[in-house]
């Protein structure tokens, strides 16, 4: 009798703790609520099984409890029973797949008018590339990465020389416009997260992967690592602004691009070879 | 191999509890298959050797479509080692031979021959590796190397592995008394086994050489 | 090797040291049984209790082991929740050493302690009981495999000892910072890692060897596959899974271990680190992902499996009512087995790899929790209609199905791939797998042992320690798992030293906290949980045979506890299934397997 009650405490516990609990996700700032739904719809159906079954158990359990004179039941199978059983279950099943799938689905179809800004990752922190007027990103390669080229632009790409260069750990977007982040790291696998935008996808060396996402609202979102990538991990952090139209100008026309980046280190240098003399 | 009545579906169908089927399940001897135990043994063992060999086939597959791989030269050495291999099991299948018909002395020259052709040919794989060596071919310098050393190596450990067995068996035949049974079965499964290194031994040179 | 087919000689044993009841079968052996199996009979102290042949004391050796070896997990644990929960307080770990202490810890407990315990532990002693053979059907192998998980032990255990210390790649040693200098034991701990894990995977092939041909070949006579309980179909399914698993781990491991000593590149792609370009380059990091994995998810229903198997027993037993719907949990088992093979990539579903394996992986993941839900209905309908005793093995087992059913179902989130988005990586996933691999078995593993202690000792462990320890463990644990979730909501990722000056992630200070008070709280109950076996095993309470009436073989042998060769002179003949509890037509209350039809009065029988 105690043992089924704390048993059906527990469940209902849980459920109170659900409703209650000041730990819950914070409002989507993307257009990506849509992964908010599934999840509560996840909730509802699997919630109904874990209450349902708990609580029969419960119920089982001070029911059927131990008496000398009771003698158990002897079913080996009940196929009408476990026939329906599982058609449910299945059920339940499709009708979690399939809206998660139709979720997926856009998920990897990126917008054709979508901006494209690249995410550097590496131990530990995060650069960012934008296109430029081509609206082209150019290609690098590590072999090219040094001092005065730290992405490791390819100088005979005609792109790279507009590409503008964020050497900063904070990215700024403009608001509602899709974005496609294409993601590549110089040394281990990490994950640019920002769990206001409900978006990731890990950085990989060697690969370029990529998401896409719109976001719904102006703010600092803060950059979250998240896929180990060693001791510094945890400190991998950034910042997301998101701006209104002028705003986001404003930050855009203070950022320095490729070309003009490779005239200033090359400046410096004709500078120390003429004091020199 | 005949299996008992051994359709999965059926098996597992069967309801224990039933009356009718307890009768047929009570004259059941505790064996779901026909095999010796050392026979399933071996062939489980030749499984979980299936499974690394193909996952190991699985990432050279993967890999060698990167830009960076360089195949090898081929050595006519390991051709030598082929033939090596193969001759061993016609010696070994002598053996067996020799052995359903209890002609032990016989039998015993001919694992002897195994025995050294076996040694033979991992003489003859590390002689390969020395050729590379020599070449300054090492494994770090290229995929293609690193799959060659780490294929033959994991091949040689199984044979290694096998000639455990083959001397267990061989020194048993040496001594005064051994028991029959138990020696025909040891010849014989060893046999399978080597039979199983060589169709290895194949698919992995042919990959290579493909490749 | 001892084999079956033994050409004709009458076995000869010799009168061994242990307690004399087995007298050497010299008569004739009637004609339909099969020639006895020949055992090996310690007659030194080492070959009876160090180097022994006996699958029960390989068994008992595999749990001492695994326990010892899981205790240092334990405590490791209590490091990363201090950390966490008070990190200003507690700041003697530093993120070398927390991370390091997060691998450890994780490799231990899943390899080392879940999976020793159920195959080697659990595996070698009920086996051959249940089945009705003598012991293993390869002794000498099985002895060695003890031998070689211990060294993989000692090895795991070195490299806590080895310059840079032990690896904290992270339970699932991802390249390639497992192998670079960002992370801690980059250079010897992973190295000792990957050669302890090989092996242990060789000494477990030897060992999955012994399991899967017993159970198909040495089963006495009239035990056919469908009348072994579901522990045995729970293990042995879950030692298939093992054989054609682990050499995925092995061959991961393999290459790591060579693009680490050697500078291969199976998994290095160019790299650009601390300032420099490195000499690797073409390799894939996610091709390891892959390997890793194909391993990985198998690995989980080898734990799993066996406790499936072990609570429909327990919840049978206890409930004293026949186990509902057994063809559909051996269908079930089967199934679970065979799907566990193509589901892997659902860890992999943000690393990068093609997205449209998105599509494949989330529907297979999610057409296995079918068959799982079934096991899980069918456990509760054991219970309908039963007759229950809130034995602490019944109570163990229903903690088992409330935490079973939560982590379940979180799986069922993380599986469908959109909502894995925003939560892996976070606590949610942690919180899961805990909850589904940690807290679930573990409350079979108790339940089991508080069961079989009779049985292998001889005595009961003391009850009142034995329900003190459930309630804390079983209502301590679902505290510290369950609100973990909504970290994981919130975005809270893992394997994170420390939340460093985040504003974001301030609002789960609290949770952290009382996480971290009921984890220590629960961590230290197992301590008293040790203290009852250690105490028990000489001062409880002395067990009469067959405590809990059960119907399976591992009960109905002649000597209580059993001793070397399990059954005495004659193997039982096994005439019906291990569930007959209050048989219709009959007023025993219960019939063992061994006891033929011409031994149980029916009702009519009475009449007459």
């Amino acid at each position: 009798m105690f043992v089924a009650i704390i048993f059906a405490l527990i469940i209902v516990g849980s459920i109170v703790f659900h409703f209650w609990s000041p730990w819950w996700w914070t409002p989507v700032a993307s257009n990506w609520g849509n992964i908010d739904d599934t999840i509560i719809l996840t909730f509802w159906v699997t919630g109904a099984v874990f209450v349902a079954v708990c609580l029969f158990m419960s119920y089982c359990v001070w029911a059927y409890r131990y008496r000398p004179d009771r003698k158990a039941e002897y079913k080996p199978e009940d196929k009408k029973l476990e026939f329906r059983l599982t058609w449910l279950t299945t059920l339940g099943v499709v009708a979690l797949l399939a809206p998660g799938l139709v979720v997926w689905n856009k998920y990897i179809s990126v917008p054709e008018n979508a901006f494209k800004v690249e995410v550097v990752a590496y131990q530990w922190g995060w650069n960012y590339r934008l296109p430029g007027n081509d609206g082209v990103l150019g290609k690098t390669s590590v072999d090219l990465i040094n001092d005065e080229n730290p992405y490791g632009l390819d100088l005979k790409d005609p792109n790279s020389k507009d590409d503008i260069l964020v050497m900063d750990a904070d990215l700024h977007l403009k608001i509602n416009q899709p974005v496609k982040i294409e993601l590549r790291s110089l040394d281990v696998l990490h994950n640019f997260y920002i769990p206001q935008f409900r978006a990731k996808m890990d950085t990989l060396p060697g690969i370029i992967s990529f998401y896409w996402f719109t976001p719904e609202k102006t703010g600092e979102y803060e950059i979250l690592c998240a896929e180990y990538c060693g001791t510094g991990h945890y400190a991998m952090r950034g910042y997301v602004q998101v701006d209104d139209e002028k705003d986001y100008s404003n930050w855009l026309a203070k950022q320095i691009s490729f070309e003009k980046m490779l005239a200033k280190n090359s400046g410096k240098k004709l500078l120390v070879a003429e004091s020199k003399n | 191999m005949r299996k008992k009545e051994f359709n999965i579906f059926k098996l597992l169908s069967e309801k224990p509890w039933e009356e009718s089927q307890a009768a047929i399940d009570n004259e059941h001897d505790g064996k779901t298959l026909t095999l010796s135990k050392a026979k399933l043994g071996v062939r489980t063992i030749m499984v979980v050797s299936t499974v690394i060999f193909s996952l190991f086939i699985v990432s050279y597959s993967d890999r060698m479509l990167v830009h960076d791989w360089r195949s090898l030269s081929e050595p006519w050495l390991l051709w030598i080692n082929t033939i090596i291999l193969i001759f061993t099991s016609f010696v070994f299948h002598k053996a067996k031979i020799l052995s359903d018909k209890n002609e032990f002395e016989k039998a015993k020259n001919y694992l002897l021959l195994v025995g050294f052709l076996t040694f033979a040919f991992i003489t003859g794989q590390l002689l390969v590796w020395q050729h590379y060596v020599n070449l300054g071919q090492y494994a770090s310098t290229n995929p293609a190397n690193a799959f060659f050393y780490l294929f033959t190596a994991i091949h040689g450990v199984h044979v290694l592995g096998g000639l455990f067995f083959w001397g267990r068996a061989t020194t048993k035949l040496f001594t005064k008394n051994f028991s029959v049974l138990k020696i025909k079965q040891a010849i014989e499964l060893c046999a399978i086994y080597w039979h199983f290194l060589l169709i290895v031994w194949f698919i992995l040179f042919g990959l290579m050489i493909a490749t | 090797m001892s084999d079956e087919y033994t050409d004709n000689k009458i076995e000869t044993k010799s009168a061994d040291s242990s307690s004399g009841s087995y007298a050497p079968p010299t008569e004739n052996i009637p004609a339909k049984e099969a020639p006895d199996q020949e055992l090996y009979h310690a007659k030194s102290f080492w070959t009876k209790w160090v180097f022994c042949q006996d699958a029960k004391v390989i068994g008992v050796q595999y749990a001492l082991t695994a326990t010892a070896i899981g205790m240092i997990g334990l405590i490791l644990s209590w490091g990363m929740r201090l950390q966490l929960g008070f990190p200003e307080t507690f700041s003697f770990l530093g993120p070398a050493t927390y991370y390091q202490s997060v691998t450890m810890h994780g490799m231990i407990m899943v390899i080392y302690l879940l999976t020793a315990l159920f195959l080697g532990g659990f595996g070698n002693y009920l086996i051959p009981l249940m089945v009705g053979a003598r012991d293993m059907v390869f002794p000498y192998v099985n002895m060695v495999s003890y031998w070689m998980f211990l060294v993989a032990v000692l090895v795991l255990i070195a490299s806590f000892f080895v310059p840079g210390g032990p690896t904290g790649a992270g339970w699932t040693l991802y390249p390639p910072q497992a192998i670079m200098p960002g992370t801690p034991g980059s250079e010897m701990g992973i190295v000792l890692m990957l050669v302890s894990l090989s092996l242990f995977v060789i000494g477990f092939t030897m060992g999955g060897l012994n399991y899967v041909i017993t159970v198909l070949q040495a089963r006495t006579r009239g035990m056919t596959l469908m009348r072994m309980p579901l522990t045995i179909w729970g293990i042995f399914t879950a030692t298939v899974l093992a054989l054609l698993a682990f050499p995925a781990l092995f061959v991961a491991c393999i290459m790591m271990t060579l693009d680490n000593l050697i500078g291969t590149s199976f998994f290095m792609p160019e790299i650009f680190s601390m300032g420099e370009k490195l000499e690797y380059g073409g390799g894939s990091p996610i091709l390891f992902q892959h390997l890793f994995w194909f391993f990985g998810h198998p690995e989980v229903y080898i734990v799993a499996l066996p406790a499936f198997g072990i609570v429909s027993d327990l919840i049978s037993v206890h409930a004293r009512k026949n186990i509902f719907g057994y063809r559909m949990m051996v269908w079930a088992i089967v199934i679970i087995g065979a799907l566990s093979f193509i589901v892997w990539a659902h860890h992999m579903y943000v690393s990068g790899m093609n997205p449209w394996f998105g599509f494949f992986f989330a529907t297979t993941t999610l057409i296995i929790a079918v068959p799982t839900a079934i096991k899980v209905y069918n456990w509760v309908l054991t219970l309908w209609r039963g007759n229950i005793h809130l034995t602490i093995p019944m109570l163990f087992s229903l903690g088992f199905i409330v935490t079973f059913v939560n982590g379940g179902i979180t799986g069922l989130f993380l599986g469908n791939v959109i909502i894995d988005v925003p939560l892996s990586d976070t606590y949610f996933v942690v919180a899961h797998f805990h909850m589904v691999m940690g807290i679930a078995p573990l409350m079979v593993v108790f339940g089991a042992i508080y069961h079989w202690y009779p049985l292998i000792t001889g005595r009961h462990l003391n009850q009142t320690l034995g329900k003190i320890h459930f309630w804390i463990t079983f209502v301590g644990a679902y505290a510290i798992y369950f609100p973990m979730h909504y970290l994981g909501f919130i975005g809270v990722p893992r394997r994170y030293f420390e939340m460093y000056d985040s504003p974001y992630m301030t609002t789960g200070v609290g949770l952290n906290q009382f996480i971290t008070v009921a984890a220590l709280i629960v961590g230290f109950t197992q301590i008293l949980f040790l203290y009852n076996i250690f105490t028990s095993w000489y001062k409880g309470e002395k067990s009469e045979r067959n405590p809990w009436k059960a119907n399976s073989l591992e009960w109905h042998t002649p000597d209580y506890p059993p001793t070397h060769g399990n059954f005495g002179k004659e193997l039982p003949v096994v005439y019906r299934w291990p569930y007959d509890f209050s048989v219709p037509g009959s007023d025993k209350e219960y019939i063992p397997q061994d006891v033929p039809p011409s031994q149980v009065p029916t009702a009519k029988a009475e009449q007459t």
